[in-house]
């Protein structure tokens, strides 16, 4: 075998075109899909424009005040304003394609929030133009805007509610309130309460005033009680719900890590297709088959070098593009040695598939066109979302990516890489399984040509 | 002079030959010996099944009935019609890669003398696949007479070589068989097989018509013919093949 490999290496290094594809694809696929997962979304360009004059920007609540200016800065790490100062730019900005939205700020939006609080009365409303060329770059757009200002929304909403609390407290309890610069006492419920118990212990025993001034001491207990209430209703307003999330079977796969996965197991696929099914049907191509296993080498042992070539090789270029990858995505280099094993293994079994495909096409260009068919094919299947099919198809789906190694050796890989869920040791032995099974396939095939 | 049944062991040797895929009868019953340093011709019709007669006695293929006998595979040399070389690889990397493959005790010196019996050590260093049909050939016998084999067997050893290559080749055979060596060969080109072959089997949808010399072929249909090739057009019409 040894020699064989030595052969099939040379062969390999005088095909220069083929060895660089075998080098360069997975590498730029590593790169790219690298690019992809650290890169965040770029940020859509927005015209904005804000009519509210500087220093005017203030909603006041009682005795507290937010400022809606602050929430621009929220506004711009969302986006890449373009600060324009008309509409009539605003628009310009949106028609020429420079922005892809304009987002107008009124200069009555502090008046109209301010009367919406305090009267109930009032429309405070922005105006969003948006370039609707490109539905996908629209949507973005609108997305991202649209999350802002809930934002804003709720800022204020929060804002309004927590002085609506502080006054409530100051009504129920005293305190001061500021007015021209000066601090008046502000007498509460609870105190006015007191001095009315004291009132009416202080009148005589038969005074008709005690009946009255019962009825609003009574009055005082009840408004006491509500407003008790009240305070923590209102509080609750501005967080109405809390999610308390659970999480089940450890720990998951973050998906940048899971994307890294499938990419290098979809490389190593591809490569070790190629090169064991190519490799296999060159021996029938330039007629050295029937010479070769004319007893100077088993057929078995003809198998095994092409799969121990093209897995390895495979394998290799794999770890190297794991290791491109993992620049970008968190991947756990102390598990090491489970990389190796993982991919060495995955390898040997896309390498039995690979021989199988060689064995029966026996001609290096459909060899080639049928394993990069099936790659595809296989790879869907086992991606496939369980939820995203109903019972009959997904069983069938199952079935398939069950017979293929690309599931297995996405669970085994993806697990080397993170130490997530599923175990590695299933996979492993699935993909032993299905070497073995292959393997028997392609002498099955390569006998029937002998 | 070959060696003859009364003074030698055959070097092969095929008793009821059968040969089947499917339905098809590729050999029928074919019997004959092969003496050590005779030069034998097996010629006949396309589909005749000269190429699976080459394959069984060469242990490619299994036969379906009969048996032959022959020495082991390691010893006897097998050229295929089309040259099974790679193209990658250069003239001296063939010739190592296959000499270590026989399993050679100095695979470096089998190389050497096989390049000088190619004469083509100035191309050593040469991609196969850059040199003409012929020098391919030149390879492919070569690689065949790596283990200095007691018989050789060759399929069409000439087809895709010009007369001076063919003359070489010719000469280089026949001095094999003058040492001993047993060469069987098919081939389209009857007048080689007359002018090179000891004997000749003459093989018609699977079936072995004749085992003799040329001359006796030539008797058989009355010597009445213009050359070789048309007493063995007439003996195979004359057959009802």
């Amino acid at each position: 075998m040894r020699w064989l490999l030595v052969k099939d290496l040379q062969i390999l290094r005088r095909s220069p075109l083929l060895v660089a594809l075998l080098i360069i694809y997975p590498i730029t696929l590593a790169l790219m899909i690298g690019f992809a997962l650290s890169s965040p979304p770029g940020k859509p360009k927005v015209a904005f424009l804000t009519q509210v004059p500087k220093g005017q920007g203030r909603i006041h609540f009682g005795s507290q005040q937010i400022n809606i200016s602050s929430y621009a800065k929220d506004l711009y790490s969302s986006i890449q304003p373009i600060i324009v100062h008309s509409r009539a730019q605003a628009l310009a900005a949106v028609r020429s394609g420079r922005a892809l939205a304009a987002l107008i700020i009124p200069a009555d939006i502090p008046q109209q929030i301010q009367s919406l609080v305090t009267t109930g009365v009032g429309s405070p409303t922005v105006q969003l133009i948006l370039n609707t060329n490109d539905p996908v770059e629209k949507q973005f757009a609108d997305q991202a805007i649209q999350a802002r200002l809930n934002d804003v929304e709720q800022a204020v909403s929060k804002q309004v509610l927590r002085v609506a609390v502080v006054d409530l407290q100051q009504v129920l309890n005293g305190g001061s309130i500021q007015f021209l610069g000066q601090s008046f006492p502000l007498l509460g419920l609870r105190d006015s309460r007191t001095v009315l118990r004291r009132a009416i212990a202080a009148l005589p025993v038969r005074s008709p005033l005690r009946a009255e001034l019962g009825k609003v001491v009574g009055f005082a207990d009840l408004a006491i009680q509500g407003l008790a209430f009240a305070s923590p209703v209102l509080g609750s307003i501005g967080t109405p719900l809390t999610v308390d999330q659970t999480e089940l079977s450890g720990r998951t796969t973050p998906t940048a890590t899971y994307a890294a996965t499938i990419a290098v197991i979809f490389s190593l696929m591809l490569v070790t297709l190629l090169l064991a099914a190519g490799m296999l049907a060159l021996e029938w191509e330039e007629h050295a088959f029937a010479r070769l296993v004319r007893g100077l080498v088993s057929p078995g042992a003809l198998l095994a070098e092409k799969v121990v070539l093209a897995g390895g090789l495979a394998a290799a270029a794999s770890l190297l593009m794991a290791a491109g990858v993992s620049t970008f995505v968190p991947l756990e280099w102390s598990r090491f040695p489970l990389w190796v094993i993982a991919l060495l293994l995955a390898g040997t079994a896309f390498g039995a598939l690979g021989v199988a495909i060689g064995g029966l096409a026996r001609e290096v260009r459909a060899a080639s066109l049928l394993a990069f068919m099936l790659s595809l094919p296989v790879a869907f299947v086992a991606l496939v979302p369980a939820a995203a099919v109903s019972g009959g198809l997904k069983s069938a789906l199952d079935t398939v990516a069950f017979v293929f190694p690309f599931k297995p050796a996405l669970d085994a890989v993806n697990n080397a890489f993170s130490g997530t869920a599923p175990a590695i040791g299933l996979p492993l032995v699935h993909l032993v399984v299905l070497a073995v099974a292959f393997g028997v396939l392609a002498r099955v095939a390569v006998r029937r040509g002998a | 002079m070959p060696a003859t049944a009364a003074t030698r062991e055959a070097t092969l040797a095929a008793r009821g030959l059968s040969k089947r895929f499917g339905e098809r009868v590729a050999l029928h019953e074919v019997s004959f010996e092969i003496y050590p340093g005779e030069l034998v011709a097996v010629i006949g019709p396309n589909g005749a099944g000269k190429t699976t007669l080459l394959s069984i006695l060469a242990g490619i293929q299994a036969p379906s009935g009969g048996e032959v006998t022959s020495p082991p595979e390691s010893k006897v040399g097998w050229v295929p019609q089309q040259p099974a070389l790679y193209s990658k690889l250069s003239v001296a990397e063939n010739l190592r890669l296959f000499a270590r493959l026989e399993k050679l005790s100095d695979p470096d010196q089998a190389v050497e003398r096989m390049l000088d019996q190619t004469e083509l050590r100035e191309r050593s260093g040469d991609e196969v696949g850059h040199l003409s049909g012929g020098n391919q050939q030149r390879i492919n016998v070569a690689i065949g007479l790596l283990c200095e084999p007691v018989a050789l067997l060759l399929d069409e050893p000439t087809s895709s070589l010009d007369p001076r290559q063919r003359e070489r080749l010719w000469g280089f055979i026949e001095g094999l068989a003058a040492q001993g060596t047993t060469v069987a060969y098919s081939t389209h080109n009857v007048t080689e097989a007359e002018r090179y072959a000891d004997r000749v089997l003459v093989l018609a949808d699977g079936e072995l018509l004749f085992a003799g010399t040329p001359a006796a072929l030539e008797r058989a249909v009355g010597g009445q013919t213009r050359n070789f090739e048309s007493a063995f057009v007439r003996f195979i019409d004359e057959r009802g093949h």
